[in-house]
């Protein structure tokens, strides 16, 4: 099963490297992705069938990033079908390979049990997502890959060393060195701390970096800006809930080693940074993709806050994760959408865009509402439940900065998307003869439905699916 | 055994030396090529019993550090015609001191840590670092392109030299795995080098300043 579903994207990715037709290529993607929504509804439903206990296991956390991150590439799937078809002028080879990889690699990470592993999964996000960022060939997108490349390399390299001394951790505590995520825990009590410390801080600045967390958060305005739409969304939801997966796992082994106190307390630094950094740059933002790349930084950090705060906020921050990245959907593929209709991104050109693309830009709207936490969004629930684990761990203050930064990002993000929706669009700006279609409309339409159904009620296996993971990640052994 | 591992480890440190102090790329590709190649012969020092595998992976290590990344990179060079790296943030002589400050540092600091007994007396924890922080000072100081790779490739020789202490730890695949991503992670990273010189007319990173608030 885990081999099926992080194989076939690959092969896949093979084959449309093999294929001829520009037009029919894209088409293999959406293909891929039903095949991978329905393995993966096949490994939750029927756990036994995803039963392994090499390297590949697929534990409570894994399984909501696993199943997050398959229903948000097959939205996304559709969308680049649609994408792909208007953009016939030049050659989507590379793209569709690499899209297609990328969904393998993720699923790996999902899955991974193994540190070392895990670590190889995560680099090759990095390197199969490059060339997607890279698609419209100008100078600037070049300039964005290239900062992505280097800073994430570099980050990524310090997570190895952090991985590194946590085998270190072991073996100094007189047991074999060994990166499996169990023994590691079974063994956690007993690993030696300065080298724990040291390896955590590590971890975090690594993955912390793919995750886009201040101050390590430089490429995402400049990757996301310059990235198409979808590849936005794809960064924005699923690349960054696996790193986010990978730091959830280092916090689990140093909660079990008793260290809880030393990384929640550098986890709410780091989120609180974020958002504070994400409102600053928010305000007075006039590039709508770059505005949305700082609402991720913002939401990164909410996930990085609930970390912190520990058990009372798990459930929330779980939550969060799905309601942060089907709300990412709307955002990134609407803006793609308007950014195309307006051969623009910056609100002195992109105006009126509710009269302009009636569609794309209404669902714009309510995306912002969503990811700001108006209720009755998905959004909403999720940060209202981590607002209440503040309050249950008895950290107020924190949960005072919390609230104050959230409405600081929803005046700064509200002042740019009210602009963009509302008015008339400039008649001296050249439109293109974009218009919205079906295949660019639907899955935006669905990934709002989703985010008002986890706003609105939240179904039984899903509520069980995130006990299930509250409970693992409480478990002390 | 030891004494061969520690002469190798001052080989490695003298290299990352005269990488900070050498002005032509192409230079400073060899010297970092030779230092990959002898960080590929610490496996059979480190260990007395290699399996199959391993010596395998070491092999692979020494042809993808010593001849084929720095095949790639001096291709790109001469695809850029440029030969030198010029007014780099801190001259060469400089940079040459504060490789050393590092050095030291490292070695004082090694003897700080707290590690098991093994390692107490070999140079793989103080090589290490100092390789490390000789990546992120070249990183930081140089502006071409071409040059801040090969400063990702001497940090990730340092993180090599970590994985020493752990051999366990790192099965085959996994192993095999790193190994892979570096390798493709270069080519990738060259391919942006030649485009950004194809766009920019220059490697030099200080053009790529239009992103920004």
């Amino acid at each position: 099963m885990a081999l099926a579903l992080i194989l076939f994207p690959l092969l896949m990715a093979a084959l449309a490297a093999v294929v001829p037709s520009n037009r029919g290529r894209p088409w293999l993607l959406p293909v891929t992705a039903l095949a991978h929504t329905a393995l993966t509804l096949g490994a939750l439903l029927w756990p036994e069938l995803a039963r392994s206990d090499g390297w590949l296991v697929l534990d409570p956390p894994g399984r909501i990033i696993l199943l997050q991150i398959s229903v948000l590439y097959l939205l996304c799937a559709f969308y680049a079908a649609g994408y792909l078809r208007q953009r016939q002028e030049r050659s989507n080879r590379v793209f569709c390979v690499c899209l297609l990889a990328v969904l393998g690699t993720m699923t790996l990470v999902t899955w991974a049990h193994h540190l070392g592993l895990m670590w190889v999964a995560m680099e090759t996000t990095t390197l199969v997502t490059a060339p997607l960022i890279y698609f419209n060939r100008t100078q600037h997108s070049i300039e964005a890959t290239w900062k992505y490349m280097m800073v994430g390399s570099v980050g990524i390299a310090l997570a190895l060393l952090g991985t590194f001394f946590l085998a270190y951790a072991a073996l100094h505590a007189g047991g074999e060195s060994t990166l499996t995520f169990e023994k590691l825990l079974q063994h956690a009590p007993e690993l030696s701390k300065p080298w724990l410390h040291a390896a955590f801080i590590l971890l975090l600045v690594g993955y912390g970096t793919k995750m886009g967390l201040a101050p390590m958060h430089t490429w995402k305005p400049d990757a996301y800006g310059e990235a198409p739409g979808v590849v936005g969304a794809i960064l924005a939801g699923g690349v960054t809930s696996c790193a986010f997966l990978a730091l959830l796992r280092i916090t689990h082994i140093c909660g079990a080693a008793g260290e809880s106190a030393y990384t929640s307390r550098l986890l709410l630094t780091m989120g609180l940074l974020s958002m504070a950094v994400a409102g600053v740059f928010m305000v007075g933002q006039r590039d709508i993709k770059r505005m949305l790349a700082y609402s991720s930084v913002e939401h990164m950090g909410i996930l990085a806050l609930g970390l912190g705060l520990g058990a009372p906020a798990l459930f929330g921050t779980l939550l969060h994760v799905m309601t942060n990245s089907t709300t990412k959907g709307v955002l990134f593929l609407s803006a793609g959408n308007i950014h195309r209709a307006y051969e623009s991104k910056n609100i002195d050109q992109v105006r009126g865009a509710m009269r302009r693309l009636p569609l794309s830009g209404s669902l714009f709207l309510a995306g912002f509402l969503a990811i700001t936490g108006s209720p009755p969004f998905g959004p909403f629930l999720s940060e209202f439940a981590i607002l209440n684990g503040a309050f249950d761990a008895g950290r107020f203050v924190v949960a005072g900065f919390f609230l104050l930064l959230l409405l600081v990002v929803f005046v700064g993000m509200g002042a740019t998307v009210l602009q963009v929706a509302q008015g008339r669009p400039p008649s001296e700006v050249r439109h293109s003869v974009y218009r919205d279609s079906w295949l660019t409309v639907a899955p935006i339409i669905v990934f709002l439905a989703l985010v008002l159904l986890l706003g609105l009620y939240l179904p039984t296996p899903l509520t069980k699916l995130l006990q299930d993971a509250v409970r693992y990640l409480e478990v002390r052994p | 055994m030891t004494n061969t591992l520690n002469a190798l480890l001052i080989l490695v440190l003298v290299l990352n030396l005269f990488a900070l102090g050498t002005s032509r790329l192409l230079a400073l590709i060899r010297i970092v090529a030779l230092q990959g190649a002898l960080l590929g012969i610490l496996p059979f020092l480190v260990h007395e019993h290699l399996t199959v595998p391993a010596v395998l992976t070491a092999v692979a290590a020494v042809v993808l550090k010593g001849l084929v990344i720095p095949a790639i990179m001096i291709r790109a060079l001469r695809d850029a015609k440029i030969k030198r790296e010029v007014e780099p943030l801190i001259g060469f002589l400089p940079s040459i001191l504060l490789g050393a400050a590092a050095t030291a540092f490292a070695l004082l600091f090694a003897n700080q840590l707290p590690l098991i007994s093994q390692h107490a007396g070999s140079l793989l924890v103080p090589a290490s670092m100092a390789t490390i922080l000789t990546g992120f000072i070249l990183l930081t100081t140089r502006f071409k392109a071409l040059t801040q790779t090969v400063a990702y490739l001497v940090l990730e020789n340092g993180i090599f030299i970590f994985g020493m202490l752990l051999i366990e730890a790192m099965p085959f695949v996994v192993e095999a795995g790193v190994l892979l991503d570096l390798f493709v992670a270069i080519f990738v990273i060259c391919i942006i080098t030649n485009h950004i010189n194809i766009a920019f007319s220059s490697m030099d990173t200080r053009r790529l300043v239009t992103l920004k608030e």
